[in-house]
């Protein structure tokens, strides 16, 4: 069973505690974007087979959104942090670098 | 030659000690070039390349597989075959399927041990008894035979059913009596056996690495077993399409997750239909060893690990039990999973790409088994003809034109 720290209230949450809501950090288009941008927006997810980050919410705990760092195919958690960014913790993304040299996912990558 | 399969066969070679029988098909090892590549020997991908030879004559085939033959998917579903769809391009496909079903074994002299003994979705809600007698309605138009049935005609056909469970009531169901399973792995051998036969190449732990293009045209593929040339490449890769689709440089509307399912110890025979209850997250059916085989629910999240969740079988056989008092003194014999390719509307993409001379066939999700034999005649003519009137509706710029084929209620399973 997944199991993600809150970074709020610092629970280790089992997966039942939890409601997974989708991509991480996307970029919302409305009025004034053109097809493909907005087709992007509404249908278009990362889909990689490795490393990944998404959106959390400790539905059965404290009740906020947060975010994670996973491997899609191993299931190994990295890391979660909270949802007011736009883009993972250095940190964070240095972890990841040393378990998953040459990781990239969206704009984000090893170097950045 | 192959051996021809026949009652005789058997005779004959019960005669001979077994000794004449031939592999079901060859051993490959890649050409230099093909005029048609397929990605993925699953069900999809070798129906596709058995109707590119029989219905277009396109035999200078090759289909390349990382794994082992039918070892995705195709081994990994409920084998439940049905037509039940809402809309009608999904009724024109999977009803194609059903049909070309019927016959299959004849076709290929393989028997795929089709069993059309009825299919029962259950109504445990108001909701889904209107949701259903819609699709009744629907389904005759469409010149499907279904019909929406009373409780009563459910304890009929399935006398172990519980129908006035206190959280889940039966309601009545959509009854396909036309709908029904066949062995999974026997349609993946079939298939693969025609097209060696028709001088195709089956190459197994063969897996694409990349692919080549030149000026926006597909020229071929790098595999682990060295560039193979090709005129047109044909994707079928179910959970993997995403990763796929990157090396050839395009992107997908797909989400990648786990669907799981497991199956009792074998019992004696209990129940002659499938029924299947949406409102739990469960489907049932019993196997001809007499295992009950029990559908889950899907992830809610992306993976690729091809194991299934505890907690979803938790769900599942606690609700069953509801329906099916019975099921509580089964041990569970085995636990599985499978990577699902989930698209927004629940229906799948059989398209041109913006790679010229790529196509894909991906976005069965979780029901990708009952649509071979149709996904098959359907791609092989896209890949031949550049349009399927099977297809057209299915194709990828769907997403942006907003001509959606909405199938989350009749998909079948929890999303």
């Amino acid at each position: 069973m997944l199991i993600l720290t809150c970074p709020y209230c610092g629970v280790a949450a089992e997966e039942t505690e939890l409601a997974p809501g989708g991509e991480a950090h996307l970029t919302r288009f409305g009025p004034g974007s053109d097809d493909a941008e907005f087709e992007s927006y509404l249908f278009y997810r990362e889909n990689p087979k490795g490393v990944h980050f998404e959106r959390w919410r400790h539905a059965n705990g404290c009740g906020k959104w947060f975010h994670a760092a996973r491997c899609t195919n191993t299931l190994e958690v990295f890391g979660t942090y909270p949802a007011q960014t736009t883009e993972p913790p250095a940190a964070l993304r240095e972890a990841i670098s040393a378990k998953r040299p040459g990781w990239s996912w969206r704009s984000f990558s090893e170097e950045t | 030659m192959k051996n021809h399969y026949s009652a005789f066969a058997v005779a004959r070679e019960a005669l001979r000690n077994h000794t004449g029988w031939q592999r079901a098909w060859r051993r490959a090892q890649p050409k230099a070039r093909y005029d048609v590549i397929i990605v993925g020997a699953g069900g999809h991908g070798l129906a596709t390349a058995y109707y590119l030879g029989k219905r277009f004559g396109i035999t200078n085939v090759a289909v390349l597989e990382k794994g082992w033959l039918g070892g995705g998917n195709t081994g990994r579903n409920t084998t439940i075959i049905r037509s039940n769809y809402l809309q009608d391009p999904s009724a024109a496909i999977y009803e194609k399927s059903r049909s070309l079903y019927e016959t299959l074994s004849q076709d290929l002299n393989y028997n795929v041990m089709f069993s059309p003994r009825g299919v029962m979705m259950l109504a445990q809600t108001e909701h889904e008894v209107r949701g259903y007698q819609r699709t009744a309605h629907a389904n005759a138009l469409q010149g499907v035979k279904t019909e929406f049935i009373s409780p009563r005609q459910v304890k009929e056909l399935c006398p172990i059913i519980r129908l006035d469970g206190p959280r889940y009531p039966v309601l009545g169901a959509l009854w396909q009596e036309r709908g029904g399973t066949a062995r999974h792995d026997a349609v993946a051998w079939g298939y693969a056996r025609a097209c060696s036969d028709m001088g195709m190449d089956i190459i197994q732990q063969c897996e694409v690495t990349g692919v080549r293009s030149e000026g926006g045209r597909v020229v071929g593929v790098d595999t682990t077993k060295g560039a193979i040339g090709c005129d047109k490449l044909g994707i079928v890769v179910a959970g993997h399409s995403g990763v796929m689709a990157e090396k050839a440089g395009f992107r997908l509307p797909i989400e990648s997750v786990a669907l799981q399912a497991l199956v009792s110890e074998p019992i004696k025979p209990v129940m002659d239909v499938v029924v299947m209850a949406n409102t739990v997250h469960g489907y049932m059916s019993q196997s001809d060893k007499g295992e009950m085989v029990i559908g889950g629910g899907a992830d809610g999240y992306n993976n690729y690990t091809q194991r299934g969740s505890f907690h979803h079988v938790e769900e599942t056989v606690r609700a069953l039990i509801e329906t099916f008092p019975m099921l509580s003194r089964l041990k569970m014999l085995r636990w599985w999973g499978g990577i699902v390719d989930m698209t927004g509307d629940r229906s799948p993409i059989l398209s041109k790409t913006p790679l010229e001379g790529c196509f894909i066939n991906c976005g069965w999700g979780t029901g990708g088994f009952k649509a071979i034999p149709g996904s098959g005649w359907g791609m092989a003519e896209l890949i031949a003809k550049g349009h399927s009137p099977l297809t057209d509706a299915f194709s990828l710029d769907r997403f942006r034109e907003g001509r959606f084929i909405d199938e989350s209620v009749a998909a079948g399973v929890a999303h």
